[in-house]
Parts: C-alpha cells; sequence; structure tokens
C-alpha cells in the first residue's frame, strides 16, 4: 500500500519505544516537547517534570537488515526545578514547554529550554578522556606530600568510559511576566526570540540580563483583552523576519528593520471565516496553537483545532493549502468544550524536504499529509504494534453509518490519549511521536 | 441543563434538554431555517393544542417553538458552563490566560446573541432569583448587571482579573455581596456596582450606591438599616480585616489624633472606612486611618453594640472636617 512521504514504495514502520510500560503514568513522565537537532543524530525530549532526556543515534551498522542506527539514550538531566514565586504566591511549574538545539559549532552541543518563566542554555559535552599522573596529587586526589615529590612528570591523557555532562550555561530569567509559549533560535545564531501570551522578547545568546521587547500586546486596560500570542518561530534564513500567531487564528509576519517595536505587522495572515460553519466555538477552534515555517522559509504551516493549513508568504488573505486532521470531531465540539480537549495545542512538522506534513490527534493517533500527492494517512502510537519493524497499519475513524471491520468509531475514541507533540529527522524519514509519557520512533522500511 | 461538569478523564454527560448538547453546532445554523424538516417526524397535518391555551397551534410553530427553546436551552447550557470554567480558572494556581481568553470571549459572544434576542432580561430574573451560591452569583450577576446597565459594549471581563488571582478582593466582594441577601431587585444593582470594585480605576458613584444601599441613605438612615448589617457586619469586617495587612503597631505622629479619639467607639467608622478605603483613591488610606485610630482597635472592637449613633454622627463629622474632604 503506498503510504506517505516518500515514494509509491514507501511504509512507516515501528522503530523503538522509549518509556515506562506501566498503565498509571505519573504526571512528570508526561513528555512535553521533542525536538531532533540539526543533524538529526540527537533527539531530545523535555519532560512535566523538568527533565531533559537526549538520544543519539548509533552509527550505522554492518548488518544491512537493520534499517537504520537505534536512537539511545545519551544524557539525562534535570533542567527546570519547580519555582515559587513569593510576591504572587503562585508556583511556577518545572514543566519544559520547548526545547530548541542551536547548530553544531564545535564538539559539543547546546540546546535552549524553557519552562514558563525562565530559559536556560544548556551545553552537553562528552568526556572520555581523562588526565593521570598530576604531579601534586595522588590518583584519588589526595595532595601528594611535597617533600616526596622527587621528579617531574607530564599527565597523560587516559581513555575512559564515556561521560556526557550537561552544564548550564546562561540562565535567561525574569523577562517574561506571562507564560513562555515559544522560543526559537535566529538564522544568526547569535539571537532568539522568546513569546509568552502577550510579548514577544528578543535575546541575543551571550546577554542574560537584558532582552529587547519586540512585540507587546497587552491592552492597557486588562479588561479589553481578547486576543492572545499563541507561537512565534523566527524566519528560517531572514534573520529579520519572524512570525507569531494568535488566539483568533491569525498570523502576523513582522521585519525587526521596520521599528524597535514590532506592533505593526509587515504582513497579516487571516481566512475569511465561512459563514455557514459558524458557531459559538468557532473562535476556540480557529486558535492556531502552532506556527512552522518550510525549511525552505517560503512557506509556513499552522494548526488549529480540527485543520492543518499551509500559507504561501506572499498571499495573506487564504492558505494554499488545508488538511482536516480529524473533522469528525466537529459536532462534538461541545463535549470537547465540556471536558477542556478543545483547548489541546497540537503541534506540526515539516519533513525535511517539505513535501510532506505531520501532526497528532487523539486515541495516539497520528497523521501524515503527503502535499504532492495529496495522500493523507492516519497511524497510530501503540505498544500493540510495536514489533521490531513491524509495518504499521493505516487506520480509520468511522464517522457514521455502518462500522467496517479495523475502523473505529468516533465514539470510541480514547481522548486522554492524545498526541500533541511530534518531530520529524531533518534529513531522513525518522519520526518521533511522543504519546503521554513514551517516546515512539518510526523509519522507513525502504523495498 | 447539562448535568455533569467538566471532568477531563469524562467525556460523557447528560443533558436534560430533548437533544443532546453536542449538536449545539448544527442547531445554531439549523435555526436560521425554516424548522419544517422536522415535519415528517410527525403525521401530516396534526393540529396540537397547548395546555395553557383555547388557540390552535400549528405543528410547525410548535415544532419551531421547540427547536427554538431546546436551541435557547443550549445557549443557556453553554454559558452557564463558560461561566463556571471561568470562575474555576481563578481557583487555579495561576490560570491559563489563553483559555480564559477563549472562554471569555465565548461568554460575550453567547451574551451578544442573547441581547439581540431579547432573552437577557428574563435570564437576569432567572439568576437572581435562583439559589445559587454567592460565588457563582457573583460572576453570573456581574456578568448580567454590567450589560443591563451598559448597552454598549459589554466589559464582561471586569470581574475576571487578568492580572492573577487577587484574593483580596474575591473575599471581599463574596462578604459584601451577601450582606443583602434578602431583596432579590437590589441584589442585581448591589453585584452590579460591586463588581465594579475590581477594578483599579476608581467609580466615585458606585461608592456611594453601594453605601446607600447597605447602610441605607444619607447619614441618618444609617443607623435604622443597623441591625440587619450588623449581624453580617461583624463577619464582613472581619473577613475584610483578614485579608488586609492591618499595622496595629506604635501610632507614631497621629498620636494627638488617636488622643482625641480614643474614648469614641469607632466600630462601625471602620466600616465605612474600610469601603471607602477600598473603592476610591482615598487621601487617607484605610491602613492611615486605621492607625491614627486607636491602635488597640482590633476586629473583637468592631463587634460592639449599635449603641453609638450620635457618636458615629459626631465622628463623621469631626473627620470629614480634619480629613477636609
Amino acid at each position: 500500500m503506498a503510504g506517505v512521504g516518500g515514494g509509491n514504495d514507501f511504509q512507516w514502520c515501528f522503530s523503538q519505544v522509549k518509556g515506562a510500560i506501566d498503565e498509571d503514568v505519573a504526571e512528570a513522565d508526561i513528555i512535553s516537547t521533542v525536538e531532533f537537532n540539526y543533524s538529526g543524530e540527537l533527539l531530545a525530549t523535555g519532560d512535566k517534570g523538568g527533565r531533559v532526556v537526549i538520544f543519539q543515534r548509533e552509527q550505522e551498522s554492518k548488518n544491512r537488515s537493520l534499517s537504520r542506527g537505534e536512537y539511545n539514550v545519551y544524557s539525562t538531566f534535570q533542567s527546570h526545578e519547580p519555582e515559587f514565586d513569593y510576591l504572587k504566591s503562585l508556583e511556577i511549574e518545572e514543566k519544559i514547554n520547548k526545547i530548541r538545539w542551536l547548530p553544531q559549532q564545535n564538539a559539543a552541543h547546546f540546546l535552549l529550554s524553557t519552562n514558563d518563566k525562565t530559559i536556560k542554555l544548556w551545553k552537553i559535552s562528552e568526556r572520555d578522556k581523562r588526565a593521570e599522573g598530576y604531579n601534586l596529587k595522588d590518583e584519588d586526589g589526595r595532595l601528594r606530600d611535597p617533600f616526596r615529590i622527587t621528579s617531574l612528570r607530564v599527565p597523560v591523557l587516559m581513555p575512559m568510559d564515556l561521560m556526557v555532562e550537561a552544564s548550564p550555561r546562561r540562565i535567561f530569567a525574569n523577562a517574561h511576566t506571562y507564560h513562555i509559549n515559544s522560543i526559537s533560535v535566529n538564522s544568526d545564531y547569535q539571537t532568539y526570540l522568546s513569546a509568552d501570551d502577550l510579548r514577544i522578547n528578543l535575546w541575543h545568546l551571550e546577554i542574560t540580563d537584558r532582552s529587547f521587547n519586540i512585540v507587546d500586546i497587552k491592552p492597557a486596560n486588562m479588561e479589553e483583552l481578547t486576543e492572545v500570542i499563541t507561537a512565534a518561530e523566527c524566519h528560517p534564513h531572514q534573520c529579520n523576519v519572524f512570525v507569531y500567531s494568535s488566539s483568533k487564528g491569525t498570523i502576523r509576519l513582522c521585519d525587526m528593520r521596520a521599528a524597535a517595536l514590532c506592533d505593526r505587522h509587515s504582513k497579516f495572515f487571516e481566512e475569511p471565516e465561512d459563514p455557514s460553519s459558524r458557531s459559538f466555538f468557532s473562535e476556540i477552534i480557529s486558535s492556531i496553537s502552532d506556527v512552522k515555517f518550510s525549511h525552505s522559509g517560503r512557506y509556513m504551516m499552522t494548526r488549529d483545532y480540527l485543520s492543518v493549513k499551509v500559507w504561501d508568504l506572499n498571499m495573506e488573505n487564504r492558505p494554499v493549502e488545508t488538511y482536516q486532521v480529524h473533522e469528525y470531531l466537529r459536532s462534538k465540539l461541545c463535549s470537547l468544550y465540556e471536558n477542556d480537549c478543545i483547548f489541546d495545542k497540537f503541534e506540526c512538522c515539516w519533513n525535511g524536504s517539505d513535501s510532506a506534513i505531520m501532526t497528532g490527534s487523539y486515541n495516539n493517533f497520528f497523521r501524515m499529509f503527503d502535499r504532492n500527492t495529496r495522500r493523507d494517512i492516519t497511524l497510530e502510537a501503540s505498544r500493540e504494534n510495536s514489533k521490531p519493524r513491524a509495518m504499521l497499519k493505516p487506520r480509520k475513524v468511522c464517522t457514521g453509518g455502518k462500522r467496517k471491520k479495523d475502523e473505529i468509531s468516533v465514539d470510541s475514541l480514547d481522548f486522554n490519549k492524545k498526541i500533541l507533540h511530534t518531530a520529524w529527522h531533518p534529513k531522513e524519514n525518522v519520526i518521533a511521536v511522543a504519546a503521554t509519557n513514551n517516546l515512539y520512533i518510526f523509519q522507513d522500511k525502504m523495498n | 441543563m447539562i448535568h455533569s461538569l467538566w471532568m477531563n478523564d469524562q467525556m460523557l454527560f447528560s443533558c436534560s434538554g430533548c437533544v443532546s448538547a453536542c449538536t449545539l453546532v448544527s442547531f445554531s445554523t439549523v435555526l436560521g431555517c425554516h424548522p419544517c424538516f422536522r415535519l415528517n417526524m410527525f403525521s401530516k397535518g396534526t393540529k396540537r393544542k397547548f395546555s395553557d391555551g383555547g388557540e390552535e397551534i400549528s405543528e410547525e410553530t410548535l415544532v419551531g417553538a421547540r427547536m427554538a427553546s431546546s436551541y435557547s436551552l443550549q445557549r443557556q447550557s453553554l454559558l452557564d458552563m463558560s461561566l463556571i470554567k471561568l470562575q474555576l480558572c481563578h481557583m487555579l494556581v495561576e490560570p491559563n490566560l489563553c483559555r480564559s481568553v477563549l472562554i471569555a470571549n465565548t461568554v460575550r459572544q453567547i451574551q451578544e446573541e442573547m441581547t439581540h434576542d431579547g432573552s437577557w432580561q428574563v435570564v437576569t430574573e432567572a439568576f437572581c432569583s435562583a439559589g445559587q451560591s454567592p460565588s457563582e452569583r457573583l460572576v453570573a450577576t456581574e456578568v448580567l448587571c454590567r450589560s443591563r446597565e451598559q448597552d454598549a459594549e459589554p466589559k464582561l471581563f471586569s470581574v475576571i482579573s487578568y492580572e492573577g488571582c487577587r484574593e483580596e478582593e474575591v473575599v471581599a466582594d463574596e462578604t459584601l455581596c451577601s450582606v443583602s441577601v434578602s431583596d432579590a431587585v437590589s441584589n442585581v444593582c448591589l453585584a452590579g456596582s460591586i463588581g465594579q470594585c475590581w477594578e483599579k480605576s476608581d467609580v466615585e458613584t458606585d461608592d456611594e450606591a453601594l453605601e446607600d444601599s447597605r447602610l441605607g441613605s444619607g447619614e441618618d438612615e444609617e443607623i435604622d438599616t443597623e441591625d440587619e448589617p450588623s449581624r453580617e457586619g461583624p463577619k464582613t469586617i472581619g473577613q475584610v480585616f483578614g485579608t488586609f495587612e492591618i499595622k496595629n503597631s506604635s501610632p507614631g505622629p497621629d498620636s494627638a489624633l488617636e488622643e482625641l479619639f480614643s474614648d469614641v467607639d469607632t466600630s462601625y467608622y471602620d466600616l465605612d472606612t474600610m469601603l471607602t478605603g477600598m473603592q476610591s483613591a482615598p487621601k487617607m488610606g484605610p491602613y492611615d486611618l486605621l492607625d491614627s485610630l486607636a491602635p488597640s482597635h482590633g476586629s473583637s472592637s468592631i463587634v460592639s453594640a449599635p449603641n453609638c449613633r450620635s457618636d458615629l454622627n459626631e465622628l463623621d463629622h469631626i473627620m470629614e472636617i480634619i480629613v477636609g474632604s
């Protein structure tokens, strides 16, 4: 059966799953962000407990039957701790909202991780050698008696077991009154932006005590607040351009060369509303939960509650492509409003060549759309399909009438099993899907 | 009405209306159309009678009316649900701003539509007479009163402080609201004016309205209604005081003032002060005034019997001269 993301012989197969199998999921283990680095060699996840786990891909084995290298744990560290804001008597959650990698410039790896209030720059470095033969101290660290030292020797580097260390190099704090929802590294690799509900700040990676406020949509009177910022991203090539999305379903593109405060947008993207489908939930489902530029920089993709839209940056009045993720939920909006599922923020991602896009849904389903062939596929991340290299079977949701075999009806969907975070390897057909506390890795199987 | 509240792990709920609330969306679009699509569900040409009237209502109208009423039932349920969500938002440690804004916008939308329909008045009365808990009624009546008083853009959101949970204000409002429980009509106005004290910006006229409705109009009548508020008074003030930091420390430069009033029972004046201090920008803040009065007056002294009417008037008069208001 033809798949999505590659040629006609393309098939997605299970590769690995990380995380506990227990039915009882600890809140702290819930994965809150997933991100590949620029080469795809490293895969980082953040969880609600403030921890970051980095997986590294093994070198491809000589055995051809194995599809690709596997991802194994490379480093684990506690990025953020729960904090208490004494002024407001509020607890600041340690949940990692976003991780963004910096491009690799030397042997070490750098990433930015953020919770609701503080962004941290982490350096992950390897140590596989240690010096032996110090003059002034013993092998176990005790100082040697100076009178016993009769000769001088040069310490020698000896190999040791690989140790991966993560150390916080910069802490960017106290710049956000509201909850940070996005961070994005600029293409100049020197600055990055951080966005909360009402403001966007521009930082320099070297400077932690200052940031520039570039967008501020806080009204003078908070009573008049009707719109918040939901996501922001820097353009992949033009370091002066960034976009931010709102809870009203609009996207604004701003040029930092125009003014210091980019409250006036350069471009305004909004699709006119379809009056026939208007309801009390229209605004809520139009709220954009994620915005991502394509790798080419020509397009951007937005995710709202029921669909994914691809926009051409040169056309503001409507998207060029719209993909329905789970249209069968449209008749269930009232219940989804009641149980708060309507506020779930799904993310979306491009593949390396921008030919396919992926996003999550409920019941541990995730959806992929091929932009060229217009084919789409629904797959499920579950332990049942977790035999090595097992091919994933396409899933289908039955919307009404007779339910066919293997189809699942809308009312049987498990709304607690939601896939909010997915990531696509920048170069290959390898995807990482976060299902609550488990991380699934799927790969293609070339026929 | 919807029977089960939001529960994250519970998808199902029951509704007493004749159709499930899931189809609210479809109703909103259908309502604009002629309702005769349901005619085929009934036998042709049958006319039914309403129990109260001798006139025969045609089937179409009956169906239309039923649809309209279930639509408004659904809409009402949605409004209730949204208001509850907003209030629960406030009880959380730090409310999710995006979610709050979206729910508030939904409430505003419903309210606008209901205003157009003219069904807003009905709802207002229903709210006031229903036996709801003070906190629920707080938000509800605030929402309703606001739109009634101002026909223009109703500022629903003054009640919901985006600045985060302001516990002092929440407590104060609840207790003040709970004072005059009996009169349904005055409740509405009371809640409306109280709601405005959420805002930092001052509402001078509402101060007076509040005081008047609470303590009676004019100083003379102040005492007549003493009996009623006095029961609630101590509790009210105690609670309100409880949320403010009261400086019980040494008098300092105001010792002269304090000597002047040391033999005066200032219990009711404190209440007065509290109210004015809270709702407007006073020349002397409530803390200042408290400092200037006998520092030994804690909340316990407030509970004294209402036998100081003349003293209170005098005190009032004197204070006015001193403060120069």
